[in-house]
């Protein structure tokens, strides 16, 4: 029997659901009306991602891991989707992998980024990892892979994300948010936004809430992006689109240092 | 409905016929009437304006048990220079807290516009006395409060005694009289319907009110777009019948600029813009003023902020 096709219709990921742009404007990407964000869907998104932070952060590292896993799982599901819509079936069993070994690095984090200090004093000395905060990414291609590889290593750490997806190719974006949406990822911990680089971009850079900027996948005025994010000293990476490495974990983390006296 | 009490005498309105009446309110056409003027899209000088316009209109209020002297001096510094690095940020229109702690916020405000409103009349509840009442309001006004918010005693007029709730309005009124405004909080989210509110609100301004309230704040359903609107109404016609000028104040679940944006054009549409000032409109609000603040410094800076750059009241 016939019948008639179930269009998707492409949309944002904010605070775990898939609102249109703020300003109803699409724009034409890979044969699809695809949602183009706004200045104020930035600022949504930031103002749940801050939210969500403590919440997040405040989960036990074992807890973190398990949800990464489980966004792994629901990769894994939609596997013939995903590639579909990406470089094809060896760049979505790359990501998965990518996910995996982020997501095994939640509970290790503490042991390998923190120690325990050697002082000359009657102090404990310890220097824990903290997450930063908000964090935007702007996520390089190719568009599954750039993305999940400078997400995941954000997320572990305990941060909350707004990235904005490959202008070029954000269909796969939005599938890998389906993902996410059923993968008990907190709403607000990740939020994906498609539309121009050059709309979102400088709104992420500039946004004074936002606590760290990964520009990896950034191109055209790099320096008046970083401009922007020193207004509130930002924490700048400018990793590489395809690393796999606990450093990349510890660019979005904060070490501070706790002296506690012995035998109080 | 109960059948009409007998009032006592000295309305400038005739309410007795009237207020058991009442029951002519279309909540559909008010609802979509407050949902249509919330789309207005306020931006750039326009926004400014308002923004400028809801500090100036700002009761700054603290009302809670764990409020200190330090806390309310610390809240009456910030509605003065709510904004210490940008002189052009009015100061509020009052500081709003509870009766023991006016002379703090007065050793403040003292020799600036600002004006100290306390909360009387056994707030929140209104479940006292009339003398426990009474007593209170005098207390204040001799601390030195320009300004008292009273509760209606929403027992006595939902189970129809109307005669005392308009008595108590007028007592206060009386101990008010030339010393202090008097703004009568009705409670709306614990008044049922539009009708009662409509009523109360008469009750209010027959009463004596300079000011009519939506809500103390302590209800989950405090001030919304369709009751102000509904208070907004009444205003215009006694307004308009009798020549009198009531003002309204808007409090309770305001946090966000762009709500205080949206009941500042529903004043304007309904009453125009003579309505728009301290006199005669007020926003009573605690964590509304920083969004102010944000969105003031975000128009002029184009960038998003931050509450961390903002001092916490």
């Amino acid at each position: 029997m016939s019948r008639l096709v179930v269009r998707k219709t492409y949309k944002l990921f904010i605070g775990g659901a898939f609102p249109r742009s703020e300003s109803g404007r699409t724009y034409d990407a890979e044969g699809a009306n695809v949602a183009r964000g706004s200045r104020k869907d930035v600022r949504d998104a930031v103002r749940i991602a801050r939210q969500a932070g403590p919440g997040w952060a405040a989960m036990t590292a074992y807890n973190r891991g398990q949800v990464l896993y489980r966004v792994a799982e629901m990769m894994e599901a939609r596997k013939d989707e995903l590639a579909a819509l990406s470089g094809g079936a060896d760049e979505v069993d790359r990501a998965i992998d990518r996910v995996v070994w982020y997501a095994g690095w939640a509970d290790k984090l503490a042991q390998v980024v923190g120690s325990a200090n050697p002082v000359a004093g009657p102090y404990f000395n310890f220097t824990v990892p903290e997450p930063t905060g908000v964090t935007g990414i702007l996520a390089p291609e190719p568009p599954l892979l750039g993305l999940v590889s400078r997400l995941a290593p954000v997320i572990v750490g305990g941060n909350t994300a707004v990235v904005a997806a490959s202008e070029a190719h954000p269909l796969v974006a939005i599938e890998f948010s389906e993902c996410l949406a059923t993968a008990d990822v907190p709403p607000g911990v990740i939020n994906i936004l498609t539309g121009l680089r050059r709309e979102l971009a400088p709104a992420i850079a500039a946004h004074m809430d936002v606590s760290a900027l990964d520009l990896t996948g950034a191109d055209g005025d790099v320096a008046e992006l970083e401009r922007l994010g020193a207004e509130n000293v930002k924490r700048i990476v400018r990793g590489r689109p395809d690393a796999q490495s606990p450093y990349e974990i510890a660019s979005f983390l904060e070490l501070k240092t706790v002296w506690h006296p012995i035998g109080m | 409905m109960a059948t009409a009490p007998v009032l006592p005498g000295g309305f400038e309105l005739p309410l007795e016929p009237r207020l058991p009446r009442l029951g002519s309110i279309d909540a559909v056409a008010l609802e979509a009437r407050a949902a249509a003027l919330a789309t207005r899209s306020i931006k750039r000088e326009s926004k400014l304006f308002a923004l400028d316009l809801a500090i100036r209109v700002m009761d700054l209020t603290t009302l809670e048990g764990a409020d200190t002297p330090g806390k309310v001096s610390a809240l009456a510094s910030k509605g003065i220079h709510p904004d210490p690095s940008d002189p052009h940020i009015p100061s509020v229109a009052a500081i709003c807290v509870y009766p023991n702690l006016v002379p703090y916020a007065l050793e403040r405000t003292r020799g600036t516009d600002v004006n100290v409103a306390a909360v009387a009349t056994a707030f929140p509840s209104g479940q006292s006395s009339l003398d426990v009442k009474l007593a209170e309001v005098r207390e204040v006004l001799d601390a030195g409060a320009q300004e008292v918010d009273m509760v209606i005693d929403r027992g006595a007029f939902l189970s129809g005694r109307y005669a005392q709730v308009y008595d108590e309005i007028v007592r206060v009124k009386e101990a008010c009289a030339g010393r202090a405004h008097l703004k009568v909080i009705l409670e709306t989210g614990e008044l049922g319907t539009y009708d009662n509110i409509r009523r109360a609100s008469l009750l209010a301004i027959a009463g004596g009110a300079d000011f009519i309230k939506t809500s103390t704040g302590k209800l989950p359903s405090s001030a919304t777009l369709p009751v102000t609107l509904c208070m907004l109404e009444v205003i215009r016609d006694v307004h308009e019948e009798t020549g009198r000028v009531v003002g309204l104040k808007a409090a309770g679940g305001i946090r966000q600029a762009k709500q205080a944006v949206q009941y500042l054009v529903q004043v304007h549409e309904t009453l125009g813009l003579a309505w728009l000032t301290p006199d005669r409109y007020r926003l009573g609000a605690s964590s509304l003023l920083n969004d102010v603040l944000m969105q003031i410094r975000k128009e002029r800076t184009g960038r998003y902020q931050n509450p961390d750059y903002f001092t916490v009241d």
